[in-house]
């Protein structure tokens, strides 16, 4: 049987991974599809995956009362989308929304959550790779509040 | 003819380094809400002096103040100097009022330029964000004049919102090369922009070049160079191999004043543009 193990494998969040963490991982994923202007998640909504992109782009969006949606990311392939799952009140911050056919693995959450407090050396391989991105992600937060290119 | 303000212009072109010579607003275009370009052609005739991608100019505003600008037309073209000048204070703003037929002094071209031709039979890639395409157009358009020299070629363009993004239609043209990739984000958008939003410094982790042999040019304000040198590094690109344009007062911008010393180099004459190598340790330093 084909199993999504072999593409997990090659995505860069999963690099190093040992091969039975891997395995074990694969079980909780499933293959989803979106078309452009579809919604993957919702802000308010409860969260229970989190996504790894394989093709397209999405949007990070909020909504402001009197100014609609406001676009705050993209992401595309390569990225990782979501780490409300790992943290009560587990739900979304923010709005998923497909800029174009879009292609991602989604990891169930409860699924990984259970297999990482079996065993914690799987957890320790995912808070890792989740601090990195969200290291990344506050540094840009931060750069983006700097608003670098307004006038002194 | 019109005068910006009651100059003592005179038409012969003096061999005097701190003399402007004076030219002629050809054209004058805005290219965002406050960003602007003139193309000017010298008073009485000729060509305009041959430049190198990443110089610039002295421009004098008549009865204003001299500041430096650098030149953002084709290298190969001496028919007309071209200038993208942000309006951000006194004499950007007075700039920004000239009109067709007006005059500008103008002296230059001066500075250290782009390491274009180092860069044959490497890949390239330019980051810019805002303002800091201007001094980079130079360059994208000699690196097109010879694209066979290079490997592949990288264009990665930030600006504050859909608004703000500098030279619109050629971006367009360059996305549509086959053998150049083009990336533009803004910091924040509504949902009419296709575009990307994010950070120009998010952009690099996946651009398409090949890190031992790249050759990374990167303007725009000093906050985005740090951030962007630091994922070029992450990425492996050596930092010999990183070069920064940096902006600093100027008053002389021939090296005799000192007033844009930054450590031991004069920013008017040993740059403006830099190997990132030489110039990190201050770039890191507060108060420099
Ligand atoms: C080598 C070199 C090349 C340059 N090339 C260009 C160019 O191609 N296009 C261009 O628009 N500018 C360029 N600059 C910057 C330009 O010289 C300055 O913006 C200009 O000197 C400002 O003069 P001003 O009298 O209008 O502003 P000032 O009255 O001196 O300053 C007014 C206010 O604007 C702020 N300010 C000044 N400069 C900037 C800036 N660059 N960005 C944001 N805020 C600023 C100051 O902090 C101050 O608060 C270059 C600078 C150097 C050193
Ligand atoms: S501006 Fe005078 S030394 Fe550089």
């Amino acid at each position: 049987m084909k199993t999504l193990e072999p593409i997990l494998a090659k995505h860069p969040f999963f690099a190093g991974l040992q091969p039975h963490y891997l395995e074990l991982v694969t079980g909780c994923a499933s293959n989803m599809h979106f078309k452009a202007g579809e919604t993957i998640f919702q802000e308010g909504d409860e969260a229970k995956q989190f996504f790894i992109i394989r093709e397209g782009t999405l949007r990070l969006q909020v909504f402001a009362p009197g100014q609609g949606e406001i676009s705050i990311q993209t992401l595309e392939s390569g990225d990782v989308v979501g780490w409300s799952w790992l943290f009560p009140p587990h739900r979304w911050h923010f709005t998923g929304r497909a800029t174009s056919a879009l292609r991602v693995i989604a990891l169930d959450g409860q699924c990984l959550y259970t297999k990482c407090e079996q065993d914690h050396g799987l957890g320790y391989e995912f808070l890792k790779r989740f601090s990195h991105i969200m290291m990344d992600r506050l540094q840009a937060t931060r750069l983006q509040l700097l608003d670098l290119y307004k006038v002194n | 003819m019109l005068l910006s303000a009651e100059p003592a212009v005179t038409t012969t072109f003096s061999s005097d380094p701190m003399i402007p010579r004076p030219y002629e607003i050809q054209r004058a275009k805005w290219d965002s809400s406050d960003t602007f370009s003139l193309e000017l052609t010298p008073v009485g005739g000729g060509d305009i002096p041959a430049f190198e991608p990443g110089q610039f100019n002295m421009v004098y505003v008549y009865g204003v103040g001299e500041i430096p600008i650098s030149i953002s037309g084709d290298p190969a073209r001496r028919d007309m100097l071209i200038h993208t000048t942000r309006a951000v204070g006194t004499v950007t703003r007075a700039m920004s009022e000239l009109k067709v037929g007006m005059m500008l002094g103008v002296r230059g071209p001066y500075g250290a330029p782009w390491p274009v031709d180092e860069a044959r039979g490497k890949d390239i890639v330019i980051v810019a964000g805002g303002i800091g395409l201007a001094p980079l157009r130079p360059a994208m358009y000699r690196i097109l004049a010879y694209r066979e020299h290079y490997g592949r070629v990288v264009l990665l363009y930030g600006a504050r919102t859909p608004a703000d993004v500098l030279y619109r239609k050629q971006l367009e043209q360059w996305r549509a090369h086959f053998d150049l990739d083009v990336f533009v984000t803004v910091d924040r958008a509504t949902n009419n922009w296709r575009g990307s939003i994010g950070l120009v410094t998010q952009l690099i982790v996946r651009a398409p070049f090949d890190p031992l042999n790249t050759m990374a040019m990167v303007c725009g304000p000093e906050v985005m160079m740090r951030f962007t040198t630091l994922e070029m590094e992450k990425r492996g690109v050596n930092s010999d191999n990183i070069y920064v344009s940096l902006e600093r007062n100027m008053k002389c911008g021939i090296g005799l004043c000192g007033h844009c010393q930054f450590g031991r180099e004069f920013v008017c004459k040993d740059g403006p543009v830099f190997r990132y190598s030489q110039v990190r340790h201050f770039l890191t330093k507060w108060e420099v």
